[in-house]
């Protein structure tokens, strides 16, 4: 056992701090913290991760990926949140960019993968469906062929940023079989297709960021399907651990934790300082030990990835655990603010503390969503269950 | 970065499981455990054949040299096997403060005894005004000649009621609560003014309470500077503790699942109640837990870079942990195993008890959690 990074490995994390302290600026942080403009502040700090080459570290080199170690990767997601740099929309980069390297061919690899890195192209997910969320494969959107073309209806849901995405992926029904599982197709759509509408979900964090989409006879051309036909399904799961190791948050939660230890040592309580208070002091521990095995738990898994093995059932473990943190934290945070923590306001500040309680209120609310998607956490459950425990 | 046992120490832990296999089922611990004693002294007698209990040691002292993530190797074979043979008050406790000691002399007599298996030792630290407080020391050490004279009062003391040596901590100047003024003292368990009363815990070791009247004594270590030694064991005693929870955790959640597998209710095998699967799947997160924490704490321990605050914060989370976790996964075995938990003759209440015991030597979940809060958040 020990716990060292290699020489190689330090040498890589003092160049990627020194990245992170000279590209994001001041100004660009300024611009993030106000929560104005997400599209457009998004596309210029990935601008700055792309002329770098280290927006899309998991892909293939050939395509515009990095070819990182696990620990490297690691890594940079370490310092990326100590310098306190928002991670880049997924959707695109790390959701349909890796089916379509894997299972695309070079026609779409070409036509799609370029335009990812350059932000050309923003995505959306199209997976959930109104009768089909943890279970997945009861969806229903339909895609019949027609001449060149499938016609696409049906409805999606939960599907964030829809409102300014160009494309959508799709899984959508393409045949019939006795499993469900078989049948489903990964189709890419394009938003600006006629008969698609964005119908608005507000929600309980009082943003707008969920949608519906509704398909009614959409013709996309069929060599937008990626793979082979009534495929999608195991592409779509292929990528779902894939997913979940970086789901943990484990460099991000840190950083929420210092952040509400810094409130904590302003804030007062009972004539002293909230950070003295016992009663508090337990509070902040039952989270920060739990994160500290949280820590060691990601580690050991990164350290398996990097002797070769593929991530398994574990990574079930880091959602649900990663997500209760977070969770967790949201409420602190709330808690350690106070009553400006109620403000619904998203401008013009009585002062720094009344947007850091509004915009933590905003990150409560709308952090319920975290242990109910990517599978939720009784979903993963039943996953550990059924793989780990065998029952 | 490698968070895995070397492939000695998983030899040293296959061996451990092997003479266990062999050796030590539930009947055949019970036959020691049940005893006078105890504990068997012919299975420690094995464990000194095997090698076992040269592994603390320092190789000057003829030891193995071990590290603590060697003894973290035994102790969660230890846990798992439920082994109730006295080797963690012996080796870790007594041995630990005994090699830490500044007598050349006795080190070079005792330790040898201790690796053949031939010596029990324990030490005497905690007082019944103390709670889980070790520098609360009212036991005095006052200098008669060439020695010293003990007065006082000691508790619980760990492999007491067997052992032949005691180390005892007395205050040699100072107040009552003040952490430094301490220092360590040998002493015969049966010299004169030493009154021994001995009794069981729930897991089957035998304690004591002892009382010092006048007790000759000869000091080990440098006057009134114990706290140092003390700390260094107690924070390696901490994280053997911790590895026989783990180890502990480990068979209870693996009992459990598969006694669940195996028994019918309503027609089915109770396995396949999602209500039951989510609460396994939960005390075996638990279990990850404790054991990710016990791992990092292992590396970070044997780091030279890691300051003693950071040392001191890793080793009271993973004793938090341990503490809500493993009563978290012994309460739900009990609960999932209906009324069968709470028989005598299944295992499982068994090892429950020895983690509750675990997780009240040198402090409490709470204890422990408080004492993580003045090291990181204290101003």
């Amino acid at each position: 056992m020990d716990n060292s990074f290699s020489s190689a490995d330090l040498e890589f994390q003092q160049e990627v701090r020194a990245f992170f302290k000279s590209a994001y600026t001041a100004d660009l942080q300024a611009k993030v913290e106000s929560g104005e403009d997400h599209k457009s502040v998004a596309i210029e700090w990935q601008n700055k991760l792309n002329a770098k080459g280290w927006l899309a570290p998991d892909w293939p080199v050939e395509v515009g990926g990095t070819a990182w170690t696990p620990v490297q990767k690691f890594i940079f997601e370490t310092e990326r949140c100590d310098a306190g740099a928002p991670d880049v929309v997924p959707f695109g980069v790390r959701m349909v960019a890796p089916v379509i390297f894997t299972f695309g061919n070079d026609e779409q690899k070409k036509r799609f993968l370029p335009r990812i890195l350059t932000s050309e192209d923003w995505w959306c997910q199209g997976y959930s469906e109104p009768g089909a969320g943890s279970d997945l494969a009861a969806l229903q959107t339909k895609a019949t062929k027609d001449g060149d073309d499938y016609i696409v209806n049906g409805a999606k849901i939960w599907t964030t940023y829809a409102q300014s995405a160009d494309w959508i992926f799709c899984l959508v029904r393409t045949g019939t079989f006795e499993k469900r599982q078989q049948g489903i197709s990964f189709l890419l759509i394009d938003m600006k297709s006629e008969g698609i509408q964005v119908n608005p979900i507000h929600s309980i964090d009082n943003h707008h960021s969920l949608n519906e989409v509704v398909f009614e006879n959409v013709r996309v051309p069929q060599e937008n399907l990626i793979g082979v036909e009534n495929q999608g399904w195991t592409y779509a799961k292929a990528l779902l651990a894939h997913e979940r190791t970086s789901i943990a948050g484990v460099a991000d939660s840190r950083r929420w934790l210092r952040d509400i230890i810094a409130l904590a040592e302003q804030q007062t309580n009972y004539k002293g300082r909230l950070i003295d208070d016992p009663q508090f002091q337990t509070r902040l521990s039952d989270i920060e030990i739990e994160l500290m095995a949280l820590e060691y738990m990601e580690l050991r898994v990164l350290a398996k990835l990097s002797s070769g093995d593929t991530p398994g059932p574990e990574s079930s473990l880091l959602k649900i655990k990663g997500t209760e943190i977070q969770q967790a934290l949201q409420e602190l945070r709330m808690q350690t603010i106070g009553a400006y923590s109620g403000s619904l306001h998203l401008s013009n500040f009585q002062n720094d503390l009344h947007r850091a309680g509004s915009n933590s209120r905003r990150a409560y609310m709308y952090g319920r969503a975290a242990t109910i998607y990517g599978g939720s956490n009784e979903v993963q459950r039943n996953v550990i269950a059924k793989a780990v425990l065998g029952l | 970065m490698n968070f895995e046992y070397s492939e000695e120490q998983n030899l040293l832990k296959e061996s451990i499981v092997r003479w266990a296999q062999d050796n030590y089922s539930f009947d055949q611990r019970r036959l020691g455990a049940e005893s006078e004693k105890g504990y068997s002294q012919d299975h420690y007698n094995t464990f000194a054949e095997l090698g076992w209990l040269s592994v603390p040691f320092a190789e000057e002292n003829g030891g193995y040299g071990g590290s603590v993530i060697d003894i973290a190797a035994i102790m969660e074979e230890f846990g798992k096997a439920l082994v109730v043979e006295p080797v963690f008050p012996n080796l870790i406790m007594f041995g630990g403060l005994l090699e830490r000691s500044n007598n050349d002399a006795i080190k070079a007599e005792l330790i040898p005894q201790i690796i053949d298996g031939s010596l029990m030792g324990a030490v005497a630290m905690y007082e019944p005004q103390a709670r889980f407080d070790a520098s609360n020391v009212a036991t005095t050490a006052s200098q008669a000649g060439d020695g010293y004279t003990l007065n006082g009062e000691k508790c619980v003391v760990l492999g007491g009621a067997d052992a032949a040596k005691l180390i005892v901590v007395a205050r040699t100047s100072g107040d009552q609560t003040d952490e430094d003024g301490l220092s360590l003292f040998l002493i015969d368990s049966d010299a004169s003014g030493v009154e021994l009363s001995a009794y069981p815990l729930m897991d089957g070791q035998q304690v004591a309470d002892i009382k010092f009247n006048d007790a000759s004594a000869t000091l080990i270590s440098e006057l009134g500077a114990a706290t140092e030694a003390l700390n260094q064991v107690l924070n390696i005693a901490h994280v053997a503790l911790c590895a026989e929870a783990v180890g502990i955790m480990e068979v209870l959640n693996k009992t459990t699942v598969e006694y669940t597998k195996t028994r019918k209710q309503f027609g089915v095998t109770i396995s396949s109640f999602q209500a039951l699967q989510h609460r396994m799947v939960d005390t075996f997160m638990s279990a990850e837990q404790a054991k990710s924490l016990l791992v990092g704490t292992l590396v970070e321990l044997t780091d030279d870079r890691t300051t003693p605050q950071r040392a001191a914060k890793m080793v009271n989370a993973l004793r938090t942990i341990v503490a809500k976790n493993g009563k978290h996964i012994g309460d739900e075995a009990i609960q999932l195993h209906g009324g069968m938990g709470l028989t005598d003759e299944l295992n499982v209440g068994h090892y429950h008890k020895r983690m509750m015991m675990i997780n009240l030597m040198f402090g409490n979940g709470d204890f422990f959690q408080h004492q993580f809060n003045q090291v990181a958040y204290g101003s």
